[in-house]
């Protein structure tokens, strides 16, 4: 008989080996996407197909740069941290490892691009 | 770490696993969601290619609005639509609700069926 707690023995069991704060995350950025994304598809919307002058005069408006700056953020922190669980979901060991970094640098390196021409034709 | 004391079983089974509707429609999730970095790649370029100069405008211009950039675009609002429902159909189930096969296969039918319409409606608007 071992003396050890029910939540002892279930900790780290899981596919991931740790706890639901990813499960979480993922909970709240969806709710804050949930709200951005419509918005962002009709200004997308309305940008492509025209000339460079006017999707630089509508990425400029300051609502359209913020929303979309938001929406590019927390898609990629969404993205990384979704494709995480599936990682964990299919890989383990140096595979896994290797697949997250993989997946966390190219979402932060995306979002830095965009997060920078969004900043140029806003300034 | 634990990871070292004791190999778990990795999951989902798909070998062993029948296709349902359930599961079918929360492997698509998973597509959509992780396929949507390839339009946001695409969106990203384009952006950045407008911030920078006109020519480099024109050539990422002239990818997004060929039938390449089309067909990349309009697949990517229809997945962006059913990752949406399909994201609220799992924030539903996280209150503990919906989880009866009868009404999860209706919340399944809901988000394949919304998400074209959306698609459609959204063709239209813009």
């Amino acid at each position: 008989m071992r003396y050890i707690t029910a939540r002892k023995r279930a900790e780290g069991m899981g596919a991931a080996h740790h706890g639901t704060d990813r499960h979480w995350y993922m909970m709240v950025s969806a709710v804050g996407l949930a709200v951005l994304i419509p918005v962002f598809i009709y200004i997308f919307g309305t940008a492509v197909g025209q000339g460079r002058d006017a999707v630089l005069e509508i990425f400029s408006h300051p609502f359209n740069a913020i929303l979309s700056g938001l929406v590019l953020f927390f898609g990629m922190r969404h993205f990384a941290e979704g494709s995480t669980v599936m990682i964990e979901d299919y890989w383990q060991g140096v595979t896994r490892r290797l697949l997250v970094i993989c997946a966390q640098s190219f979402a932060y390196g995306l979002c830095a691009i965009g997060l920078f021409a969004l900043a140029k034709i806003a300034l | 770490m634990a990871e070292t004391k004791r190999a778990r079983p990795l999951s989902p089974h798909i070998q062993i696993y029948r296709p349902q509707l359930t599961s079918t429609t929360s492997i698509l999730t998973r597509i959509t969601g992780n396929g949507l970095i390839i339009g946001t790649m695409l969106v990203v370029w384009w952006l950045l290619a407008a911030a920078l100069s006109p020519e480099a405008f024109e050539t990422a211009d002239w990818v997004l609005t060929s039938w390449f950039g089309d067909l990349v675009l309009t697949l990517s609002v229809w997945a962006l639509w059913y990752h949406y429902l399909a994201g609220l159909r799992h924030l539903y189930w996280d209150t503990g609700n919906g989880l009866e096969i009868e009404t999860a296969e209706k919340l399944g039918w809901a988000c394949i069926i919304g998400s074209v319409v959306l698609t459609i409606l959204t063709i239209i608007v813009i």
